[in-house]
């Protein structure tokens, strides 16, 4: 079978242009309308924006709903249940009866999902939380995006010396494994304020995270749009441009870049999930989000002493990352199918 | 064509002979597209072929030729595709049987398959001989050693040199004929009543196609095979089948004796499409050239072409190339080191005037499409010699004023998709080198495109779409029309026409001498399509190794050919006449060399003799 | 043949430089690192922290401070830790390394069987039940945090279910050397390898499966079916032999990473002492020596697991044997 759309091969062509075409469609808009159609992407997509609306309306859950505030300690609060009230932290009924545990689930307003071991309500910081861990994880996905596009394009455009340097640079970060340079980052940068001109990051910002987690990547999606630049460049449109005599920089602003997006593009969400996981472990190990700040990795890490106990502190935010993941990952696959030509080909 | 010439066929069955060994009836064939609607692409087809004999499925692309073939095997996704109708197959009725039958009694057994791109149809990480033993084995269990001796006999058959040796070799160390040859040894295994042969020439050089097909008759009278040949070559269907199909879009417009379809259509599409084909030799006698006969689609009638109106200007030259080097380095080893050097172009040199047309032919590798893009310096490699564009030399152009020179000498690609932005809508393109060039305002621009769209039979309202929304054909006059947006004086077609289908190309083709006529436009016609550049050129020179082994007027180097290889190439043509079929048989195969040399590697002089006016050979 | 050998490992151990003069870079060079100040305490008196510097040799150029610790990690060997004086260094990395090798190759073992088997079988079933199912399996566990797949494990079989039947036998956390009991090794490192490995089983399956898919479309493919295999041959002969080659690439990274320490966070879980739990534990206390160290030893697996991958790579396919 031809791999090209069937050819009107008769004569004549088929090139006077019938009234009843359909509206001209771009690779963006096809693209768009590719989604669009997907019951995988239009659900996936539905369900990303429920759990960042969630997020965004943490505080309204926070004050009207569960009316604390999850970044106070509430150990010696009580709250009504049946009728009764109880003490946020329940005397042990284990072993010798020393040591309190917190409440677990009420599944009521309060306490939906019970009290953290500084009697803080869960469910209002999985909310918070969820906030912190998006807005890392975007972030990061950004800066990670934007410095493997310039890496990528440089190497791959220039040539020669440069992308000598810069692949062998690409090699050598990726021989160090992930989590030791994520950890190794956030070792020196934590318990420190950086002072870069007016730029003041305090120790417990976020930004140390997002750039710690957007920098180990890079060299991840830096080589594939190496690739794909180099591709490009050698592609018979580029030649056919430059034939035409168009501008180098036209040339790299023009052909290059718009065809080098959608390499970007299909990554977005797939580092995106990779990041909410990433932010998790390193909150885990607690070189991650730091204190007051809360997000699902530092749940995590707060209910790991409740786990035997209460481990619905722990499997709350797990259970949010997965879906989280999940939903990207499904989302990402549909735009991989319709924006990568690799897939394309066949019936 | 009153007169009909009698054909040697008398000892072939004819149509109708009793038990056929295929015979369809009414196959429908549908695909489902991405929303689950169902598209029929084969409509009711049915045919018959008998033992020993051979039948060409003839058609362009779209025309359901290919998907008949596969859903004769089953071998199309039964999740995406439905076949209906009846398949006999020596007895088996194919569309009844399960999966496992087809695999136990049919595919490979009744009949065998082989393939249009035998570069990818090998597995690459097998070698070819544990590809014949698998095919030798599944069939007929064998111990291991038998099997070996039955795939060197097999690879012998097909006339694989040093068989034995080369049994344990990848598919990649071989050329393109010869994986040709272990996909028919392979397909000959089990010694199948019936051979598909789904364009198995179309991806392969002149000579080479001549020598596969020449196998192929062979084989088949030795092993008394039918044969379903599938292809768009009008030359190979005269040159190979007993009778003809033609199909148009699924449907069958005309079936019959091969001699009778060629000589005397019935169906005005046949009529059309052989009015089309260019043959070679057409033009003996013909002083320039000729454009293709206008077709009127509805009754398939056809006006003869008219001449080109217009001669070359053959005062000075307007390009002239002289001493063109163009040298790649191989490098290997573990420090890059250079190893080898591609002598793609090695020493060419020709001159072409105002109007007129010079054709650059040669097979795959032969460095023709190199030459080409070396006179614009965006070959790669080091280049070397001269090349003049009027008063100017381009070679020693800095790269500011390079760019502003392209202007005069533009290029028409071979693959017109890859060659246009797909983010960019054809208006932009369009658009964008006139104002690179500062060659008017923007309002200016748009005009000129949407009045050279009309020029190449578009319409302007199109300059809105995006590339993939056009028709191969409709693409190549996109990539036409953006060369004509900076009046350049030289254009260099790179096989512009050669992946058309036969009367988009004729049209094309048509284009270009329209064009021509009018602007005085040079061009410089590469292509390995001897029968269309016998049409459209002023003047040939054939390319061999990097090298011109000869160069001179169309009339005297396509009818008295001086140099052995432009014989060679000339005869290897299989021509659209079955009154004229020649191809030899038993021909032993040639491979045709990469002009890959050590470093040290002087390359020879050469000198040429003239054998008449303006027609040099070179002396070996 | 030697000639490459040499020139990879000349490449090898470049690399490597590399990385511990990044890492030493990071640690020591960065603005505002003052290791004698974090050796020192927090609020400790200046003049505790010049003490410490002069002691720990930082009061040094750079250069001779990286020289010092390289000569005494490789020729001496005596390289000690800042933290606890006097544990040496090389003792403590190598003790700990049977922990995580045993740990990673035992998950291998398993991902690379299940990952192999989820991708055939998903291929096999194409948009059909089975697909669906390992499909949706596979998501999950690419989709969830390894700690916490390890901490819902630890919570059902050490905690909840520790005493039904179905879970009794489990030893508490912890690592059983292989030479002090078999047995105990293995029923020791069964659920740690079960959630290794998870996460593995699912991006080999995904990763797998699609490969056979797009393998389907080859020509190959095509001709293997003409010529009468039957379509498990197909499948297994033909598709899933081009498709597993970038599987093994992939393995051969995963593999050298973890042994390296990247398992860090199972280790943690399941309170293993390995290499990946002995970094982390340096790098928290900041054990400048000791973080050095196990960089090297965790790049020198990254860097020989590329390598092997290179010299994997031109065994499975020929078509990169060509000169």
């Amino acid at each position: 079978m031809t791999t090209d759309q069937p050819e009107t091969g008769s004569m004549p062509p088929a090139d006077a242009a019938g009234g009843a075409l359909p509206p001209p469609a771009g690779p963006w808009r096809r693209a768009l309308q590719g989604l669009a159609s997907s019951r995988t992407a239009v659900l996936s997509g539905l369900g990303l924006v429920l759990i960042v609306l969630a997020t965004v309306l943490a505080p309204v859950y926070a004050k009207h709903v569960a009316q604390t505030d999850p970044f106070r300690s509430g150990l010696s609060a009580k709250i009504m249940i049946d009728g009764k009230r109880s003490p946020v932290m329940e005397r042990s009924t284990e072993g010798l009866g020393l040591g309190v545990t917190p409440i677990g689930p009420t599944w009521g307003p309060k306490y939906f999902l019970g009290a953290d071991t500084q009697g803080r309500d869960v469910a209002a910081r999985l909310l918070y939380g969820g906030q912190n861990s998006l807005v890392i994880a975007g972030a990061a996905t950004l800066l990670c995006l934007v410095c493997a596009a310039v890496i990528g394009i440089v190497a791959g455009y220039a040539g020669g010396r440069v992308d000598t340097v810069l692949s062998n640079l690409i090699d050598m970060i990726w021989a160090f494994p992930v989590y030791l340079l994520a950890i190794s980052l956030s070792i020196v940068m934590l318990g420190k304020t950086f002072e870069i001109g007016p730029i003041h990051i305090s120790s417990s910002s976020l930004v140390v995270p997002i750039i710690i987690i957007g920098l180990v990547y890079v060299p991840y999606v830096a080589r594939p749009v190496r690739g794909r630049v180099i591709a490009i460049t050698n592609s018979d449109f580029v030649l056919a441009a430059r034939g035409l005599g168009i501008r180098p920089s036209r040339i790299l602003w023009r052909h290059i870049l718009p065809n080098v997006a959608t390499t970007l593009i299909v990554f977005a969400p797939m580092l995106m999930a990779l990041n909410i996981v990433t932010e998790s472990s390193l909150s885990f190990l607690s070189v991650g989000v730091q204190a007051p700040n809360a997000s699902w990795g530092t749940i995590l890490q707060d209910g790991q002493a409740l786990l035997y106990s209460r481990p619905v502190v722990s499997m709350a935010p797990g259970i949010a990352i997965m879906v989280t993941v999940m939903l990207l990952n499904l989302f990402g696959d549909v735009l991989r199918d319709i924006l990568d030509p690799k897939s394309v080909r066949g019936r | 064509m009153t007169e009909r010439p009698t054909f040697p066929m008398a000892d072939h069955p004819t149509p109708g002979a009793p038990s056929p060994i295929l015979s369809i009836r009414n196959l429908r064939v549908a695909f489902q597209g991405a929303r689950g609607a169902w598209n029929e692409v084969v409509h009711g087809l049915s045919l018959t072929v008998a033992a020993g004999e051979t039948v060409a499925l003839v058609g362009e692309s779209g025309s359901g030729k290919s998907v008949t073939s596969l859903a004769l095997m089953r071998l199309l996704d039964p999740a995406t595709s439905r076949i209906t109708g009846q398949v006999t197959l020596d007895g088996a009725e194919v569309l009844s049987l399960s999966e496992a039958e087809m695999v136990a009694r049919v595919r490979g057994r009744i009949a065998a398959m082989i393939f249009q791109e035998p570069m990818t149809s090998l597995h690459p990480i097998y070698t070819v001989g544990e590809q014949l033993i698998e095919a030798l084995c599944c069939h007929r269990p064998m111990p291991r050693a038998e099997a070996r001796r039955a795939a060197v006999a097999l690879m012998e058959r097909v006339r694989i040199p040093d068989a034995a040796r080369r049994l344990d070799d990848y598919p990649h160390a071989f050329s393109g004929g010869m994986r040709q040859r272990v996909m028919i040894a392979m397909a000959l295994a089990s010694r199948p009543k019936l051979l598909i042969a789904d364009e198995p020439t179309t991806a392969l050089d002149v000579t080479v196609q001549g020598e596969i097909l020449s196998l192929l008759k062979e084989l088949q009278e030795d092993y008394g095979m039918a044969m379903l040949f599938i292809t768009h070559d009008m030359g190979v269907v005269a040159e190979m089948a007993d009778r003809t199909v033609v199909m148009l879009r699924g449907d069958v417009v005309e079936e019959g004796p091969t001699a009778q379809v060629f000589h005397a259509p019935r169906a005005p599409y046949t009529r059309a499409l052989l009015a089309s084909v260019p043959a070679l030799g057409s033009m003996r006698g013909e002083p320039v050239p000729l454009r293709f006969p206008a077709i009127d689609p509805a009754s398939g009638a056809a006006t003869p072409g008219l001449p080109l109106a217009r001669q070359p200007d053959l005062g000075t030259p307007l390009l002239e190339v002289r001493d063109l080097v163009n040298r790649f380095d191989v490098r290997g080893g573990l420090l890059r080191r250079k190893v080898a050097r591609v002598h793609a172009v090695e020493n060419v040199s020709f001159a072409i005037h105002p109007a007129e047309t010079l054709a650059l032919v040669g097979e795959s590798g032969c460095g023709k499409s190199t030459t080409g893009r070396s006179i614009i310096r965006l070959a790669g490699g080091t280049s070397s010699g001269s090349v003049r564009l009027d008063a100017t030399e381009l070679f020693t152009l800095s790269p500011g004023r390079l760019r502003l020179q392209r202007r005069e000498i533009q290029m028409i690609p071979q693959d017109p998709l890859a060659s246009l932005n797909p983010r960019m809508t054809i208006g932009e393109a369009l658009v964008e080198p006139f104002l690179e060039h500062r060659m008017g305002p923007a309002a200016e621009a748009r005009a000129k495109a949407a009045r050279l769209m009309d020029q190449v039979g578009l319409s302007p309202a199109m300059l809105e779409r995006f590339p993939h929304e056009f028709s191969g054909g409709q693409r190549q006059r996109l990539c036409i029309a953006r060369a004509l947006m900076l009046d350049p004086r030289v254009i260099i077609a790179d096989e512009s026409v050669s992946a058309l289908d036969v009367s988009v190309k004729a049209q094309v083709v048509n284009l270009l001498l329209d064009i021509q006529e009018r602007t005085g436009i040079a061009f410089l016609f590469i292509s390995h399509d001897i029968a269309v550049v016998e049409r459209i050129s002023h003047r040939i020179a054939v390319m061999y190794q990097g090298e011109i082994v000869e160069i001179g007027p169309r009339a005297a180097v396509m009818e008295t050919p001086q140099h052995p290889y432009t014989r060679r190439l000339i005869e290897a043509v299989a021509v659209p006449d079955p009154a004229r079929r020649h191809l030899r048989r038993t021909q032993p195969p040639s491979e045709l060399m990469n002009p890959i040399r050590p470093l040290d590697f002087v390359p020879p002089e050469r000198r040429y003799r003239e054998a008449g006016p303006g027609h040099f050979v070179r002396e070996d | 043949m030697l000639a490459v050998i040499l020139s990879r490992l000349a490449r090898m151990v470049v690399v490597m430089v590399g990385i511990s003069v990044i890492t030493f870079l990071i640690f020591f060079a960065t603005p505002g690192a003052d290791p004698a100040a974090r050796i020192a305490g927090r609020n400790a008196a200046p003049e505790t922290v010049t003490a410490v510097r002069h002691d720990f040799g930082l009061d040094r150029p750079i250069w001779v401070q990286y020289g010092v610790m390289m000569r005494k990690m490789f020729v001496t060997g005596d390289l000690t830790s800042f933290v606890n004086r006097g544990q040496k260094i090389v003792p403590t990395l190598t003790a700990a390394a049977p922990v995580t090798l045993s740990l990673v190759a035992g998950a291998a073992v398993l991902w690379m069987a299940l990952g192999a088997a989820t991708g055939i079988i998903a291929a096999a079933f194409k948009d059909r039940l089975p697909d669906k199912i390992l499909m949706g399996v596979s998501m999950m566990a690419v989709a969830m945090p390894v700690f916490w797949v390890g901490e819902m494990v630890n919570l059902v079989t050490q905690s909840r279910l520790h005493d039904t039947w179905a879970f009794s036998w489990v030893p508490p956390l912890g690592y059983v050397p292989l030479s002090e009991s078999p047995a105990r090794w293995f029923l020791a490192l069964i659920f740690p390898w079960i959630t290794l490995s998870f996460l593995y089983i699912g991006l080999y399956g995904r990763m797998l499966r699609t490969g056979i898919i797009e393998t389907y479309q080859e020509d190959y493919i095509r001709t293997a079916r003409a010529k009468g295999l039957t379509a498990r041959r197909v499948l297994l002969k033909h598709a899933t032999r081009a498709a597993i080659i970038p599987v093994v690439i992939m393995f051969g990274m995963d593999f050298g990473v973890l042994v390296g320490g990247a398992a860090v966070l199972t280790e943690v879980v399941f309170g293993l002492n390995g290499v990946g739990r002995l970094t982390y534990q340096a790098l928290k206390v900041l054990d400048l020596p000791m973080i050095m160290a196990a960089v090297l030893y965790a790049s020198f697996f990254v860097v020989l697991a590329n390598a092997v991958v290179d010299l994997l790579c031109i065994l499975i396919d020929p078509r990169l044997r060509r000169k």
